[in-house]
């Protein structure tokens, strides 16, 4: 396993080189500008200045391997510097990947919007998982019945619905119907800048996430649902099962022991696929509620054409993507006794 | 309240005569109105609006660093740091146009206590001047040979020729002054990587950064050292960002939990219905945007390779014949393109300078009213005779249109009325649009820019920044047609090509006095849409809207929309 497993991150290396030039390649081609979103009343001849003083009049390579040399060689050494003092090279005057819009360091800009992605788009993984396995396992274990049928109808209407539709409709009921001063109103917009240091404020902190969090919950939950009862209808009709009830174990131990445990394969594998999605944030529900986190720094890079920001972001994506991607795999083969890598 | 505070009050009211209303019922001190939460659906990006062009922006720093002077909501100039506007009558402008000198207000202090001299606003020029800085708002400084500090209090701005509207450097939103202690080692090159300063300025303006959330939020708090121990009357300030401009006026109108938001282009009838919620008021006011359609005199078909679009390719096969470009205007209803995408700020024009007054012609006002049975009328008597398949020829020439703009709702639906009414008089349509950061960007290997033009018909809306429209004039002169030569850089979208344009543009750029600026300007406007290099649709207005408790905003349009937050206040 430990062989298999330094043999897969050597091969990440390459691939992920060639995931960041592929993205870059694909930035640069695309038809957009920088100075495209500022007011007409700035002359061709000052936006030509701006695309200079970006640096965008270098040629392609150069800019990749400028990108490749901040990214890959002064971001980790300028860690190194702001965590632990360890100070290679000049350490105060270290060219790193900035954003074109906001001038800053992308990767400070990545640091402040940590925290509400992590608790709005976790948190509504962790409610979306504690719904749909339940849900899955009464489902399957009475298929067909009225606890069945709505689970399912609950869960089509859960993957259908957009979140841009359910998000406003949430909006539109406890923020504008619900009288302000009312227990069940709820605020449309997230402070990003609330500190929870008081029970007060993580009420506040409660009640600001709840929205979001439901929104993306819903959606999360139908998809978890709908596996998790698929993979348990497998396993019901297996032939360990009937031994196991011809053994005289009681029912509960039947279900939430053997087929629990064997159902929860696949489902383990799809929960851990998607916690890079978490990192990447919810784009159209951040921007819905104002959560203002990765997914929202995002967009707003594409559409400014932010490129350094997209870059960063997406290669950042791609990293977790091909790291959960081999977490998955270990997994799998430390659930399944049967699967072994070496 | 016994005599003291009345007098107290008394006094403060002549002192802010501007606030006079609502200083009486407070008592006149800073920060008395608690918080107030204003939102922007754009968030703000940076706080130096010399690194960043962006309204919001330039709006949120216009909270923080200020200029010499602003424009009010009528767009008179007002002394703002200064003691006075300059003028040649009392002596501020020089008698051949070629200097301009202000007097500083002494007193002043930034937010870090340290005074406000002339050294500041020398400082400012030479870093947004500074050739490797990228500075976003050059246009300010246009045609600047140099700015010299005469004292501690008194600046003088040299032009390389005569400026008959010496007002760039330093007057409005665009163009605040910077701390110079702050932002010394922050020129040419480095201006980009100085996060501290770019993200915290210094400043002169009632509020100063607390928190800086780049594209997200700015909190502010009052600035102890502000001019007017009385203002501003509220003690913090959060700037909020992200999201669309339906929510964003949701949050204001119908939710409550924000005082002020920006910028509401959404749906009138939306917008009404939010209104009727009665937490908050919608307000508009006119600047000088118009939404029109520049008409492509050159050829823009994909057969002439390199000489697309451009003089060399030859004129354009129907667009080259005033009478089509006259029918195609009449045949628009403008009103009700005004009515149905902009309701309460959007008014139908013929002119493409639509204000200030003074500027604005009455000689076009044959487009106000829709008329299809004159656009056939017109078409008819020059030839161009209907096909079997309802399309107009003459001499084998199709009347068939590719009509451009951006991704936009609104744009959309101007779009396909259009369609519809050119359809009636026998002229065919293909709509397109492209996305904005596409269309309004420079991208030298896009076909799609606005630019490069490679169609017809492009639609968009265009404006100049304070009141003079002398810059905005020049962008129709023969050297602003963008071409292959200069990088399709240039603002003539039409490639409109008259000497006697330019000759006014010439006589326009050594002319003082007001009424004579006027006047030219007004010929320049009339020749440009008798000849219809342009198809004006809308005069834009913008809207916005704010509580009900918060008093004092006066929509500005001439300058940032925050220029008067010191003003604001909260009525109980």
């Amino acid at each position: 396993m430990l062989n298999y497993t330094i043999r897969r991150l050597f091969f990440t290396i390459p691939t992920l080189l060639f995931i960041s030039f592929v993205i870059f390649l694909i930035l640069d081609m695309a038809p957009n500008d920088p100075t495209g979103n500022l007011p007409m009343t700035i002359p061709p001849e000052v936006r030509e200045n701006i695309r200079k003083s970006l640096g965008l009049d270098a040629p392609m390579y150069v800019r990749y391997l400028l990108w490749c040399n901040q990214f890959f060689i002064n971001e980790p050494l300028n860690l190194l510097y702001e965590w632990f003092d360890w100070c290679i090279g000049d350490c105060e005057n270290r060219t790193r990947v900035r954003s074109w819009s906001t001038r800053s360091p992308v990767v400070d800009l990545i640091v402040e919007r940590m925290p509400q992605t992590l608790w709005v788009v976790g948190m509504s993984y962790v409610v979306g998982i504690l719904i749909a396995l339940p849900i899955g396992v009464i489902s399957a274990y009475k298929q067909y019945s009225w606890f069945d049928q709505i689970g399912t109808f609950i869960s089509m209407i859960g993957f259908s619905v957009p979140t841009f539709f359910t998000g406003v409709l949430l909006i539109v009921i406890f923020s504008v119907w619900i009288d302000q001063d009312s227990w069940f109103w709820l605020p449309s917009i997230y402070d990003t800048t609330l500190v929870v240091d008081s029970w007060g404020n993580f009420w506040l902190q409660v009640r600001q996430m709840i929205m979001p969090v439901m929104v993306l919950a819903l959606y999360n939950a139908a998809q978890l649902s709908r596996f998790m009862r698929a993979s348990m209808l497998d396993n019901l009709s297996q032939d360990y099962v009937r031994t196991a009830r011809a053994k005289g174990l009681k029912e509960k131990t039947v279900l939430l022991v053997h087929v629990l445990r064997n159902s929860m394969i696949p489902v383990v594998t799809v929960i851990a696929l998607s916690v890079p999605q978490v990192f990447g944030g919810a784009i159209i529900t951040e921007q819905i509620f104002r959560v203002n986190g990765l997914g929202q720094l995002l967009i707003i890079g594409i559409q400014g054409a932010d490129i350094p920001l997209v870059q960063t972001l997406t290669f950042i994506f791609a990293v977790l993507i091909v790291l959960f991607n081999l977490v998955a795999d270990i997994l799998y083969g430390l659930l399944d006794p049967r699967i072994r890598y070496d | 309240m016994n005599m003291k505070h009345i007098l107290a009050g008394a006094l403060g009211a002549t002192l802010v005569a501007g606030s006079a209303v609502y200083a009486g019922s407070h008592e006149a001190q800073q920060g008395r109105d608690g918080n107030v939460n204003i939102i922007y659906w754009q968030a703000v990006s940076i706080l130096n609006p010399f690194l960043s062009g962006g309204t919001k922006d330039i709006d949120a720093s216009n909270l923080i660093i200020e200029p010499l002077a602003r424009y009010d909501e009528e767009g008179n100039m007002i002394a703002w740091l200064a003691t006075e506007i300059p003028t040649v009558a009392n002596g501020g402008v020089a008698e051949d146009l070629t200097s301009i000198t202000w007097n500083i207000t002494p007193g002043i202090k930034w937010s870090d206590g340290t005074d406000f001299t002339s050294a500041d606003v020398v400082f400012t020029a030479e870093y947004c001047m500074n050739p490797d800085g990228g500075c976003q708002q050059l246009t300010s400084f246009s045609d600047v040979e140099s700015v010299v500090a005469v004292d501690d209090l008194t600046v003088t701005v040299t032009f390389t020729k005569p400026k008959p509207f010496p007002y760039g450097p330093f007057v409005g939103g665009t163009s605040p002054i910077i701390q110079k202690a702050q932002f010394e080692n922050c020129v040419g090159a480095e201006a980009p990587n100085c996060t501290e300063q770019n993200f915290n300025p210094i400043g002169t303006g009632p509020f100063m950064v607390d928190e800086f959330r780049a594209n997200d939020v700015v909190t502010m708090v009052a600035n102890p050292n502000y001019r007017d121990p009385s203002k501003p009357a509220f003690a913090s300030l959060t700037f909020k960002g992200g999201g669309d401009a339906a929510s964003a006026g949701r949050a204001v109108l119908e939710t409550g939990e924000f005082d002020y938001a920006w910028n509401l282009q959404i749906d009138p009838g939306v917008l009404a219905d939010m209104a009727a919620a009665g937490n908050g008021t919608v307000i508009s006011s006119y600047g000088t945007a118009v939404e029109r359609m520049m008409v492509n005199m050159t050829n823009p078909s994909a057969d002439l390779g390199d000489l697309r679009s451009t003089l060399e390719g030859g004129p354009h096969p129907f667009l080259q014949f005033a009478e089509v470009r006259r029918a195609l205007s009449v045949a628009i209803d403008r009103n009700l393109l005004a009515e149905v995408g902009y309701g309460k700020a959007g008014t139908a024009t013929c002119n493409v300078v639509p204000a200030p007054a003074i500027y604005a012609s009455t000689a076009n006002d044959e487009c106000l009213v829709q008329n299809i049975d004159l656009a056939n009328q017109i078409l008819d008597d020059a030839g161009w005779e209907m096909g079997s398949d309802g399309v107009r020829v003459k001499d084998g020439v199709r009347l068939s249109i590719l009509y451009q703009t951006s991704t936009n709702a609104v744009r959309q639906d101007t779009q396909a009325l259009v369609k519809q009414w050119w359809s009636e008089i026998g002229v065919e349509t293909e709509l397109k649009n492209i996305d904005a950061a596409v269309f309004f960007g420079g991208d030298q290997s896009s076909p799609d820019t606005f630019q490069k033009f490679f169609a017809d018909i492009e639609m968009y809306t265009n404006l100049f920044d304070g009141t003079d429209p002398e810059a905005y004039m020049n962008s129709w002169t023969c050297a602003e047609i963008p071409n292959p030569a200069n990088n399709w850089l240039g603002s003539n979208m039409p490639r409109y090509c008259n000497p006697a344009y330019d000759a006014l543009a010439t006589e326009l750029s050594t002319t003082a006095a007001i009424e004579d600026r006027a006047r030219i300007v007004r010929e320049m406007n009339d020749m440009l849409m008798s000849e219809g290099a342009m198809i004006p649709l809308v005069h834009r207005g913008r809207v916005s809207a704010h509580a009900n408790s918060l008093q004092g905003v006066i929509l500005n349009t001439w300058d940032s929309e925050m220029w008067n937050a010191a003003d604001w206040t909260r009525s109980e």
